[in-house]
């Protein structure tokens, strides 16, 4: 059984704006982007269609395009824009105003 | 009271008897007492196979069609080795060469044929025989062990099948043939050409127009002597020059013959009782030497034996399907284009395809098929049937409908099946488009390439894409100028000159001037106007990384699994002992699953995890590779004069100037370099970007090549001297390429595009040449090592590890 945890990974100035980090926690991984106004989202860092690296693609607005085919996929949502359907696990993040600490919610 | 079964005796144990014998079986099982002889020891084996069996193909045993336990179980008495020598059709009985007398009430003879045997000297010899039977196979296969060398006498459907056995079995095989081309009988002479071709290529040897003379050797064969005074040595000589109906049993019964037996359209003979059929038998003047009309005989026969009310034997169209080694033939009725008739062609010598239809009076009446013999047995019946085929035939001939000739795409694209794939990438289908035009509203190719994916990719199809637009939406057609992405409406040259005429600075500033749809635009356009940016203000603009692709982001080749490749720069694919050594040592340390020579000359680290690259990179301490981006890829070199006997320049050190010149560029598309020492080319300098050959006394520099999905071969741009000129026109094309172009477009695409004599024009000063020499090393003095500098920089470096280490939840 999965436990539900709140862990802090990093500071988001550790994320460069509109790039990605990534951490892994137990058998998957999971990849941060920070988008152009600061806000940070996480998805799980595999591409519905092949399992591309989310985290390596080009972030445009709040989405993300899969570095192997070209997917779209919103960071919000976990969902793959149209044409192509899918869609990939997210989890809330929270930020600490003060620290700019990056909390997790797995 | 049990009606007294009728007997019926059958003279040949062969395909022709045997399949009327279980035909009537099937259709009165109880009507006669069957007794069957063959001069062959076996029971009865489909000849048609024996050619496989020598190819390996098949065994023995899986070419026997009925086995001796079906003989038992019909209750059929069998006289396999016994030759029937002799009837008395008055008391009507047959007599056997080993004293069986049989009576018969009536009598089958399906004798078949024998091979035909050139009744040449020497024809007797040791090692001079047919392609026929068992025996024959088993002669083949015992000289092939051990003699060599093999003659087939004969180029026909027999003929070309016995070589390509003994081919199997490991001889030297040459087939010779009286005619000009071979297969005359069954070919037109261009399939026949293309099927000696291909034959040849696998090592079939061919002496046509040919007659033999006489056989050479003493007790065996050694050799075939022809009527123009040369030979040619055999060990083995195979006579596959024809066959004859083997009439004799017939002939001294009384029987009526002519060159086979001659039978009446219910097989019958002269002699009451008597029937023949099969290769021994003439039809209308006809003997068959095939198996499908044997068996349109035995259908009738049976029918007649049986009491069953039958239409006589009308004679068959016959066709002919080989199959030798992978070689498709077909032929069908009259392909030799009889007097009266028309003839539609296809003939495609890349794909080795060829396809003839012969028609008179809308009628097909013979048909060639090579390469590609799938729609064979459709036409075959169509020549049987005596369809009308008027407005059919180029449907026919191509297997597609005719109206895909007709001068509109419309049409085409009208009667394509909806299930036809039009975007080849994605896999969209006609139908998939289509409904999105008729039900999902789309009225635009742009539309439709959101709606559908189709076109998104590399764009190839998007003129069937307009096509079916004007095809189903008519005109709703709403005209959306494309852009460079569905971003925007502007194309390339225009969005160059705004940011030219409006001096915008940063890719944020082209998209809210230039009115972007989409607030950060896509992975199309943002990396484009990045390049833009960089090629219009090398000093000024700062290269935005978050704009670049993947590869180009981490300075590697991100694969399928994604782990990275990492290739070094290895000037002009020269390296050294201790480079080696090193890369050895890396490769080792960081336990790359796979080491691998580039195309370009290099070596390619591939697997490797990314939080691996900064540590490989600084343990090699080696430039990068730039394997992975727009920009200068390779330069790759022959040896040149430096060691190659047929060089004429240093292409080494040519190759090792113009990468170290290049390295490190930023192109619209990626630049492949090749200089060769010779006009023999070795470094195959014409299907790169830019090729230098090397001729005596100067350089050939050659411009758009390809050796990718399209393989195009380079323009010559010019000849010069020295290798100061060589780098001068170098840099000018390179710039020139680089501020014309399109992003993501290659050179060979851009060269097609403005036209090579519009870039010879423009290069043609050399005023205009040193200007834009003088741009490019602007650009070139600005690059820096990616690698070194990530190695260096904590803040770049961080982006190839893990924000957080965590043990686990």
């Amino acid at each position: 059984m999965m436990t539900i945890t709140k862990m802090l990974v990093g500071k988001v100035t550790d994320i460069d704006t509109r790039g990605s980090r990534t951490f892994r926690v137990n058998d998957m991984e999971i990849a941060l982007f920070r988008l152009s106004d600061g806000e940070v989202l996480a998805v799980e860092n595999k591409c519905p269609h092949k399992g591309g690296a989310l985290s390596e693609g080009m972030v445009c607005g709040t989405k993300v395009h899969c570095p192997l085919h070209d997917w779209k996929i919103d960071l919000h949502s976990g969902v793959a824009m149209e044409p192509d359907k899918g869609c990939v696990v997210t989890f809330d993040v929270e930020i600490d105003p003060n620290s700019g600490s990056i909390y997790v919610t797995i | 009271m049990i009606a007294a079964r009728k007997k019926l005796v059958l003279v040949g144990n062969g395909m022709a008897g045997v399949r009327t014998i279980e035909h009537l079986l099937k259709l009165n099982p109880e009507g006669y007492e069957i007794t069957i002889f063959g001069s062959e020891p076996y029971p009865n084996y489909n000849r048609i196979m024996l050619s496989s069996v020598l190819a390996g193909g098949a065994n023995m045993s899986e070419i026997i069609i009925n086995d001796l336990e079906w003989y038992h179980s019909q209750g059929i008495k069998l006289y396999m080795g016994h030759t029937v020598t002799s009837i008395d059709s008055e008391s009507r009985k047959v007599y056997s060469d080993k004293g069986i007398t049989a009576e018969y009430d009536e009598l089958i003879l399906a004798t078949g044929s024998n091979p035909f045997m050139l009744p040449i000297p020497g024809a007797d010899k040791e090692g001079v025989i047919a392609f026929r039977d068992i025996k024959d196979c088993q002669i083949m296969q015992e000289t092939a062990g051990s003699y060599k060398k093999a003659i087939v006498i004969g180029a026909g459907l027999l003929g070309l099948e016995a070589a390509r056995g003994l081919l199997h079995l490991g001889m030297e095989v040459t087939v010779v043939h009286i005619h000009d081309y071979i297969m005359e009988r069954q070919l037109d002479e261009a399939a026949s050409v293309m099927l000696r071709r291909e034959l040849e290529a696998q090592g079939m040897r061919f002496l046509l127009h040919k007659q033999s003379e006489g056989i050479l050797g003493k007790k065996r064969v050694r050799g075939l002597l022809f009527t123009d005074g040369s030979t040619a040595d055999a060990d083995l000589i195979v006579m596959a020059v024809g066959i004859k109906p083997n009439v004799e049993l017939a002939k001294k019964s009384g029987v009526q013959i002519n060159r086979g037996i001659i039978v009446n359209d219910y097989m019958e003979t002269n002699i009451p009782g008597i029937f023949a059929l099969g290769e021994c038998a003439e039809h209308r003047g006809i003997a068959y030497g095939l198996v499908a009309p044997l068996y349109e005989q035995g259908a009738v026969l049976a029918k007649r034996l049986a009491g069953v009310k039958v239409e006589g034997y009308m004679g068959s169209v016959t066709s002919t399907k080989l199959k030798v080694s992978g070689v498709d033939v077909f032929s069908a009725g009259q392909f030799t284009e009889p007097d009266g008739s028309r003839a539609l062609r296809y003939q495609d010598e890349i794909e080795g395809v060829y396809k003839k239809l012969v028609i008179q009076d809308d009628m097909l009446i013979g048909a060639v098929l090579f390469g590609d013999t799938s729609d064979g047995a459709h036409l075959f019946s169509i020549i049987k049937n005596k369809e009308n085929i008027s407005g059919r035939e180029k449907e026919l001939l191509l297997g597609i409908s005719a109206d895909v000739f007709s001068s509109t795409q419309g049409n085409r694209l009208e009667v394509m099946p909806e299930d036809e794939i039009i975007c080849g990438c994605n896999g969209v289908s006609k139908g998939t488009i289509a409904e999105a035009i008729e039900s999902g509203g789309c009225t635009s190719v742009g539309q439709i390439k959101a709606c559908t994916k189709a076109s998104a990719s590399c764009g190839g199809c998007k003129p069937l894409v307009e096509g079916l637009l004007q095809l189903y939406a008519g005109d709703a057609v709403t005209v959306v100028k494309e852009g460079i992405c569905g971003c925007t409406t502007l194309n390339r040259d225009e969005i160059v000159s705004e940011i030219k005429r409006m001096k915008l600075m940063t890719v944020k500033e082209v998209m809210n001037v230039l009115e972007w749809s989409q607030e950060e635009g896509c992975a199309k356009c943002r990396p484009s106007l990045n390049y833009y940016l960089g090629m219009l203000w090398p000093e000024e603009y700062i290269d935005e990384k978050e704009s670049r692709y993947t590869n180009e982001r981490y300075h590697a080749n991100i694969q399928k699994d994604g782990t990275y490749s990492v290739v070094p720069r290895i000037y002009g694919g020269v390296t050294s002992p201790a480079e080696l050594k090193k890369i050895a040592e890396v490769a080792e340390k960081f336990a790359v699953p796979m080491v691998k020579f580039t195309g370009g000359q290099r070596l390619d680290l591939l697997g490797v995890k990314k939080e691996d690259l900064p540590k490989m990179w600084e343990e090699l301490d080696m430039p990068s590779g730039h394997a992975y981006g727009k920009t200068l890829r390779t330069v790759k070199t022959c040896v040149g004069s430096t060691f190659c006997r047929f060089g004429t320049q240093d292409a080494i050190s040519m190759g090792i100037t113009l990468e170290k010149q290049f390295e490190r560029l930023n192109t619209p598309g990626k630049v492949k370099l090749a200089v060769s020492g010779c006009p023999r080319n070795c470094a195959e300098a014409t299907i790169k970007d830019f090729g230098v050959v090397a001729i005596d006394g100067g350089w050939e520099l050659h411009i758009g090549g390809n050796g990718g999905v399209h393989v195009r071969a380079t323009d010559l741009l010019c000849v010069v001297k020295t290798e100061e000129e060589v780098v001068e026109w170098a840099s000018a094309f390179l710039q020139y390429y680089r501020e014309q172009a399109g992003w993501n477009e290659r050179t060979a695409h851009w060269v097609e595009r403005v036209g090579v004599d519009n870039i010879k024009k423009a290069l043609e000063s050399q005023e205009e040449r040193l200007a834009l020499k003088e741009r490019i090393e602007t650009v070139l003095g600005l690059t820096t090592d990616p690698w070194k500098q990530i190695v260096n920089e904590p803040e770049l470096r961080k982006n190839f590890e893990a924000i957080a280490q965590i043990e686990s939840v």
